[in-house]
């Protein structure tokens, strides 16, 4: 069951899949940029403002999904001491990064025309901006010790603490007054997104899911032949 | 179980950890919840035990029918069904603030009554729809 994860395993299935993924990619891409930007209807108030949001959405949940992600193998690799995982976090961890980045600046850019500002210091911007910012610490961590364990043992460490920031910003719009308007797709309710909205959403976050994974497949391998060749 | 006895002390101070960790976290977060307020409702500024003297935030819904404008200056009510709030406002509004909508006031309370403005952000709720389905919605609601 766990064979998946011996690496060995893992670089022939990620060699083999990266192409048909790449494919996979380039179709979900085209007919959900299409339905995003030129399909899709304008919203009764923000009009051709809400286009922002088809990237916007998805942009935020991968980078929250990636550092779920990064602190579940960063946790595995601290306590049960499986190499591998610090491997698929530092793989992981960068295209995070710009996508916690990407959340930000497009997110500044519709709160100003539908706010009046671009940036206010509310729940979700402040827990976001601190998302960014452990993003950020986790990356530089690794290019900065050159000792590969303690660069390993020290990011493990902000990965699994870098983890309570998660339910915060997921749960900030609910717990506190806030600026940023609170979910519209929750597993409890029915989205209060009108489904000509909500399907070049899902298409764009399934298309920059899909995406991800290629860039974190060509990482790990490379990551892996750095470990090998290191190792030597 | 299947780990080594090393992973398994590991796990254990590492619950022990995370145990330690939420209750201070709990505590810091009990203790903070007076300084991080965004914005307070009108019902939490008629709750405050005074008028506070530094730059607030209100928000809430802006009352259908309130807003006024004269030469420069809006005057409107920000309410939340219960309490309401005057506020006074020399600028220029943002696209989407409008009657019946969300807004956050930024500025000064004179009195727990009124309220002088220096900033006004518009709020957006959760709800996206194209123009016709809002439309409809609302010719159903007025019938």
């Amino acid at each position: 069951m766990f064979g998946i994860f011996k690496p060995r395993t893992f670089f022939n299935l990620a060699s083999t899949s990266i192409f048909w993924l790449k494919i996979i990619f380039i179709f979900s891409i085209i007919i959900g940029l299409g339905l995003a930007l030129v399909f899709s209807p304008i919203d009764y108030l923000q009009k051709d403002t809400v286009r922002i949001m088809y990237v916007h959405v998805p942009s935020s949940w991968i980078s929250l999904l990636i550092f779920l992600i990064i602190g579940i193998c960063s946790f595995i690799s601290l306590i049960f001491r499986v190499k591998v995982f610090s491997v698929y976090a530092k793989s992981v961890a960068p295209i995070g990064l710009v996508f916690s980045l990407i959340s930000v600046v497009t997110g500044s850019l519709w709160g100003f025309p539908t706010w009046g500002t671009f940036w206010s210091w509310d729940g979700r911007l402040t827990s976001m901006f601190i998302l960014v910012l452990t993003y950020i610490l986790y990356v530089l961590l690794w290019s900065f010790i050159k000792d590969y364990n303690s660069a390993e043992k020290i990011t493990n460490i902000v990965g699994v603490v870098g983890l309570i920031n998660i339910p915060i910003i997921k749960f900030s719009v609910a717990w506190w007054n806030s600026l940023h308007q609170p979910s519209s797709i929750t597993l409890t309710a029915a989205p209060t997104i009108h489904s000509s909205m909500l399907a070049p959403l899902l298409i764009m976050f399934f298309s920059f899911s899909i995406l991800s994974l290629i860039i974190f497949l060509i990482r790990y391998k490379y990551e892996i032949i750095n470990f090998r060749v290191n190792k030597k | 179980m299947m780990f080594s006895k090393s992973a398994k002390n590991r796990l254990k101070f590492f619950i022990l950890l995370l145990i330690s960790a939420s209750i201070i976290i709990f505590f810091i977060y009990n203790n903070l919840k007076k300084n991080t307020v965004y914005f307070y409702a009108p019902q939490e500024i008629k709750n405050l035990s005074g008028v506070p003297a530094n730059k607030v935030r209100l928000g809430g819904l802006v009352k259908e029918g309130s807003l006024k404008k004269n030469n420069n200056t809006y005057i409107f009510v920000i309410t939340d069904l219960k309490n309401e709030i005057l506020v006074e406002y020399n600028g220029l509004l943002p696209n989407l603030f409008a009657e019946g909508k969300s807004a956050v006031v930024e500025g000064f309370l004179r009195d727990k009554k009124y309220f002088i403005a220096s900033t006004i952000l518009a709020k957006h709720d959760e709800n996206y729809m194209p123009p016709e389905v809002a439309n409809a919605l609302k010719q159903k609601k007025s019938k």
